[in-house]
């Protein structure tokens, strides 16, 4: 049996339907959609928050999103241990949360950046890059405005010691301007994850690169590992 | 009033900063953008204060990139 993958939808959000074609493409994987006023996950194993502009990206982007039901659902599985991914507007929700260390600013260009890049993988340690090899390089777009990773250094310090940068972008390819060229990072215990890069649009050949498997791969590895 | 706290990059603010020389302004420095956020709230101007202090906290500003001030202004028309 399929494990099941929540996708959750924001009013705005535009990326849930790659996120569901991403996973459902996942063999091991089954997807379906948590709409914003669910107060419980349906039984989901795992919990994606797409890209988008939930709530019109009003006062920073995320920070309404953060209130919405099934924010509380989803915050009390993160914090059992459940597998969360965040992905661009959903990686601004996770770290307005407090899920996610640090916050999302305004790209340093004060521009809409829409590229393809190359992340590097810095720790195998989640449940969303443990099928990856360490430093092994991911082709995958990036499309924001407000993608620039930003903490306080002792904060940026903490993070980096406990091995919480999980991807960073290839040397002198940052897009966004973001601290120590990170890309996504991890809670401490690694469950809950965020990245800019969106994996859910590299999935086929038709559009570049399917690198983004990797990544929901190393999830369905993972929760029939935890399933079974 | 929401500001970017002191030591982070503010790409807005510098933009200003070099677009006022253009017009002339030669002596300004330190620009920074933030926002204002209007709002009604009842009851004393301590306790509106603390309240409103209480809301920047935990949603009008991000603490941890933003810096926030409060400013009554008096009681409503």
């Amino acid at each position: 049996m399929s494990a099941r993958v929540g996708v959750v939808v924001f009013p705005g959000a535009c990326d849930e339907e790659d996120a569901l074609i991403a996973v459902n493409g996942t063999p091991g994987l089954e997807a379906r959609y948590l709409p914003h006023g669910e107060r419980d996950l349906k039984g989901a194993d795992a919990v994606i928050l797409p890209g988008g502009f939930s709530y019109g990206d009003y006062l920073r982007a995320g920070a309404i999103a953060r209130f919405a039901p099934v924010m509380e659902a989803v915050i009390e599985f993160a914090r059992e241990g459940g597998p969360v991914l965040g992905i661009c507007n959903g990686f601004q929700v996770l770290c307005e949360a407090g899920l996610l260390p640090g916050a999302l600013l305004v790209n340093e260009s004060l521009k809409f950046v829409c590229r393809q890049v190359v992340v590097a993988v810095d720790s195998t340690a989640t449940p969303f890059t443990s099928g990856c090899e360490p430093g092994e390089q991911l082709s995958v777009p990036v499309k924001h405005t407000t993608g620039r990773w930003f903490a306080p250094p002792k904060l940026a310090d903490q993070v980096e010691a406990a091995g919480q940068v999980v991807l960073r972008y290839a040397a002198d390819t940052n897009p966004n301007g973001s601290l120590r060229d990170v890309a996504g990072v991890a809670n401490e215990d690694g469950n809950v994850f965020g990245l800019m890069p969106h994996a859910e649009h590299a999935v086929d050949e038709l559009t570049g690169s399917t690198d983004g498997l990797r990544l929901f791969g190393s999830l369905a590895r993972h929760l029939s590992a935890v399933t079974a | 009033m929401i500001r970017p706290k002191e030591g982070i990059l503010d790409p807005q603010g510098q933009a200003v900063e070099r677009a006022l020389p253009a017009l002339g302004y030669d002596d300004v420095a330190h620009v920074h953008v933030g926002r204002l956020i209007e709002l009604e709230v009842g009851g004393d101007e301590r306790t509106v204060t603390a309240r409103v202090e209480e809301m920047c906290e935990r949603l009008l500003a991000n603490p941890l990139i933003e810096s926030y001030e409060v400013q009554a202004a008096g009681a409503a028309p």
